[in-house]
């Protein structure tokens, strides 16, 4: 038993070192990286989506972040998730025109969008998102709370963040403090300021609370499968946690006739 | 060595022909294995879990996986988000690449420890060392199929190394990318790479196993079987063993896929690669952070690669570089301290693997560098010639050690093979 | 002394109940390694189909694809729909009345596969050869399928098959 310890202390100190090393925030040169500590539903073991919020969210995206930011891995069936109906989704989608073709002419043409389409992005490259926004690309969003440490802390941290830049620093033509962004210049300008949607049935519109909603939707938007992942989660461990201590009852009652003398 | 009479008349007719029953039964089954091996000697089997879990999810994949730089990253969150149960299959692959190294790494330092690659098991231990080898280059060219930042960031620092060698290294480089950079024709050769190797550990595994029964098993005391009271049979004891092993190791997998998949990996990764962005700080996967410390100690190019190297030439010379005739560290009290110091240091490395190359990192990389090979090189083979040693215990079966006539001979017993 | 294989010493209820939820584990382990080769979200996605049928004019036919396949939609002249009625069930090798072919007579919908060995047939477009049926002719082996898609020469062994369908509204159906 005492060897097993020694085991397993072994190695969560070489597991924790790897993951302090890994984990430990690289502070940037010149600020900021203030990240805000938020509660989300989707937190924790038994974390969970509120469908509200995620509507809200979309909605928050639709109307506010769409109009520079792709989320090109979505699709509009996946919506399904967000608690809307098959005639609802179609909806949403025929409210979008993709591309589609070549048709018989050889060319491309415009269709209304149907449910099994990608969700289309303001711009139909990069070049060109870089081209209407002064050289700086504005991400695709359909995984960034993945791609960013402590992501849904770090995004909401980000809206929420813009200040009156200290007097001692020179915030260029285009440019805005923030923050949370790392070196506090930041191409995007502040995209809530509260009331920025109108809620049909009514809620908070503070920019925090609108904040909160959107990095939900993207939370899913990242990470769809959360809920049945931590489900399924759940249930492995119990069988395995039994399976832990059947499998150690039957290797005690093997053992049961070996006369061991260990040192 | 009685052979076992199969009752199945169908199981008879095969095996006639084909013994595999028997020969599954004389080594699995009826295989004499140490009585008082301890928990660290499950690493193996779980190693083995690890192998086989990587294979199957791997294949699994690469059904769904397109290998071209349009495409890899797309077709990765397709998997994730369309294929049926696709998240599991890529989480499971992408921590059991970490939890594969986990069990491999203890499984090393119990060698280490307890003497398992002196004599006669020194064709064992190089037999894992070229595994250790051929696991680390299938993750690495893994870790560059999803095609995200670090991947290709990843890969380009690495590949570019190959450009210190004198006269050639130039050529080489090309010769590996296919191209002037890491492209569609690195990503595509990778991925075949990729899908090889495994099959390649499984073979050298395959030959470690047929190593380690030629002798059978070590054991925390380090001293050779001396009898059949000494032993017992695989199965059911080792077997039901492993089983409770594995269970173990299992929970802990599980949390991390189910609860923390992305825990080990890098943001990063998640962003689309951009040859024309460098991350802030590329960083390798955990397990290949302490050689990476090691590359970025050295200043010199070419001598950064040759030590990175040489931290894993070392371990094949080690059965030569120690050379005391008693195997375990459990009577070496020397050979002990220095175990942990050296365990220490590698953990050490790990931490400034990840760190920036900067200030008090590069000092303190530098000297845990050169730590680990005064650990091999020097401390080692002194220790062999002026360590004294504790007694060796008569048996396995009477491990208390005695006085007398009995110790003589059970240090005798104790010995490796010339 | 040789010993059989068969019984390792007695068994406890433990070590039996060990086994069956290891049996278990393994095929709920089992299960998703062999489901993930079901089609995916995206495939089955486009599993159904809406098409606009009413653009197409009489006469005229247009190929759609539903589920990787063409899919013919041609919109039948009285013509057409009379003779495919007149046809005796006795001279059709897979006899079937058109009147089971179609839910609106006007818009025959088959699938363009031939169920001889699955070349794509002939007669969509103006000009193509239509076979001795005035429907579809299959150049691979020379199946003859008249207007309401049945065969009616050659080795084909049925007809062109119906794939499942309904009329959304007058103009507009879904396929699959």
């Amino acid at each position: 038993m005492r060897k097993l310890m020694r085991v397993v202390s072994v190695a969560t100190g070489i597991v924790a070192a790897a993951v302090v090393s890994i984990s430990a925030p690289a502070m940037a040169a010149g600020g900021g990286g203030e990240i805000k500590q938020h509660e989300w539903t989707f937190d924790g073991p038994f974390g969970h989506f509120d469908k509200a919020s995620l509507q809200r969210g979309f909605q928050v995206y639709r109307e506010v972040c769409s109009s520079c930011h792709g989320i090109e891995f979505i699709s509009f069936r996946n919506f399904a998730d967000l608690g809307y109906s098959e005639a609802e989704i179609k909806a949403i989608a025929a409210e979008y025109e993709v591309t589609d073709g070549p048709n018989d002419e050889g060319e491309m043409f415009q269709r209304a969008a149907i449910p099994a389409d990608r969700v289309p992005g303001p711009f139909p490259n990069e070049n060109a998102a870089r081209a209407a926004n002064g050289g700086a690309y504005p991400v695709d969003l359909s995984l960034i709370v993945k791609a960013r440490p402590d992501g849904a802390n770090y995004v909401y941290s980000l809206l929420t963040s813009y200040a009156e830049a200290p007097s001692h620093m020179n915030v260029p033509d285009g440019m805005y403090y923030n923050k949370a962004y790392s070196g506090n210049l930041i191409a995007m300008p502040q995209p809530l300021y509260g009331d920025d949607i109108t809620l049909a049935n009514g809620g908070d519109t503070s920019p925090e609370a609108l904040a909160a909603d959107v990095v939900s939707f993207l939370a899913w938007a990242s990470e769809p499968e959360m809920e049945t992942r931590k489900r399924t989660g759940i249930a492995v461990m119990l069988f395995l946690f039994v399976m832990c201590f059947v499998s150690y009852g039957s290797m005690r009652y093997i053992w049961a006739d070996v006369k061991k003398s260990k040192a | 060595m009685a052979s076992p009479e199969f009752k199945n008349p169908v199981v008879k007719w095969i095996d006639h022909r084909l013994p595999v029953f028997s020969f599954m039964h004389h080594e699995l089954h009826e295989y004499p294995t140490p009585k008082n091996l301890s928990y660290l000697w499950n690493l193996g089997s779980l190693a083995g879990l690890a192998l086989v879990t990587m294979i199957v999810t791997g294949i699994i994949l690469a059904m769904h996986y397109t290998p071209h730089v349009d495409h890899a990253f797309a077709s990765v969150e397709r998997i994730m988000r369309d294929v049926n149960h696709g998240w599991l299959i890529r989480y499971i692959h992408m921590n059991g690449a970490s939890f594969f190294f986990i069990v491999v790494y203890i499984h090393i330092f119990r060698g280490l420890y307890y003497g398992s690659y002196k004599a006669p098991r020194e064709i064992l231990w190089m037999l894992g060392v070229v595994i250790l080898l051929l696991m680390m280059a299938t993750a690495f060219m893994g870790y560059v199929l999803p095609w995200g930042q670090m991947s290709f960031w990843g890969a380009t620092v690495i590949t570019n190394l190959f450009s210190a060698i004198p006269l050639v290294g130039d050529s080489i480089v090309t010769w590996l990318w296919g191209g002037f950079s890491v492209d569609n024709p690195t990503l595509s050769r990778f991925f075949a790479l990729h899908y090889l190797m495994p099959f390649l550990i499984v073979g050298v595994v395959i030959l470690h196993i047929i190593a380690l029964h030629r002798f059978g098993s070590n054991n925390p005391l380090g001293i050779d079987v001396s009898g059949k009271q000494d032993t017992i049979p695989f199965h059911p004891y080792y077997t039901s063993k492993d089983l409770f092993g594995a269970m173990v190791f299992l929970t802990i997998f599980a949390s991390a896929i189910f609860f923390y998949p992305n825990y080990l990996g890098h943001p990063d990764n998640y962003i689309p690669a951009n040859p024309l962005q460098t991350p802030a700080h590329i960083v390798p996967e955990w397990y290949f952070l302490p050689f990476y410390a090691i590359l970025r100690a050295i200043p010199d190019k070419l001598g950064g690669v040759l030590f990175m190297f040489g931290a894993i030439a070392v371990l094949f010379v080690l059965p030569w570089l120690d050379r005391s005739p008693v195997r375990s560290g459990r009577f070496r009290p020397l050979f002990k301290v220095f175990f942990w110091l050296l365990l220490a240091d590698c953990v050490l490395l790990g931490y400034l693997g990840g760190k920036p190359a900067e200030g008090i990192y590069v000092t303190l990389s530098r000297l845990a560098t050169a730590y680990y090979f005064i650990h091999f090189l020097v401390i080692l083979p002194l220790l062999s010639v002026v360590e004294k040693t504790r007694p060796l215990p008569q048996s396995i079966s009477m491990p208390i050690s005695g006085g007398g006539m009995g110790a003589a001979a059970a240090a005798k017993r104790g010995k490796a093979d010339a | 002394m040789s010993e059989t294989v068969e019984n390792q010493g007695r068994r406890d209820f433990i070590v039996v109940a060990t086994n069956a939820m290891l049996a278990v584990g393994a095929a709920a382990v089992a299960y998703p390694l062999i489901n993930q080769m079901n089609p995916a979200a995206d495939t089955l996605a486009l599993s159904t189909i809406e098409v606009d049928v009413s653009a197409i004019e009489e006469g005229q036919a247009i190929t759609v694809k539903w589920r990787g396949r063409p899919v013919f939609i041609r919109h039948r002249t009285a013509e057409e729909i009379k003779v495919a009625e007149a046809v005796k069930l006795d001279d059709l090798r897979d006899p079937q009345d058109d009147a089971s072919r179609v839910e609106n007579p006007k818009y025959l919908i088959i699938q363009g596969i031939c169920t001889h060995l699955g070349c794509v047939p002939l007669g969509q477009k103006i000009g193509e050869v239509k076979g001795d049926f005035n429907g579809w002719f299959c150049p691979c082996h020379g199946s003859h399928y008249d207007t309401s898609g049945r065969i009616r020469k050659g080795p084909a062994p049925s007809n062109l098959e119906v794939p499942p369908y309904v009329f959304l509204s007058d103009s507009v159906i879904k396929i699959g």
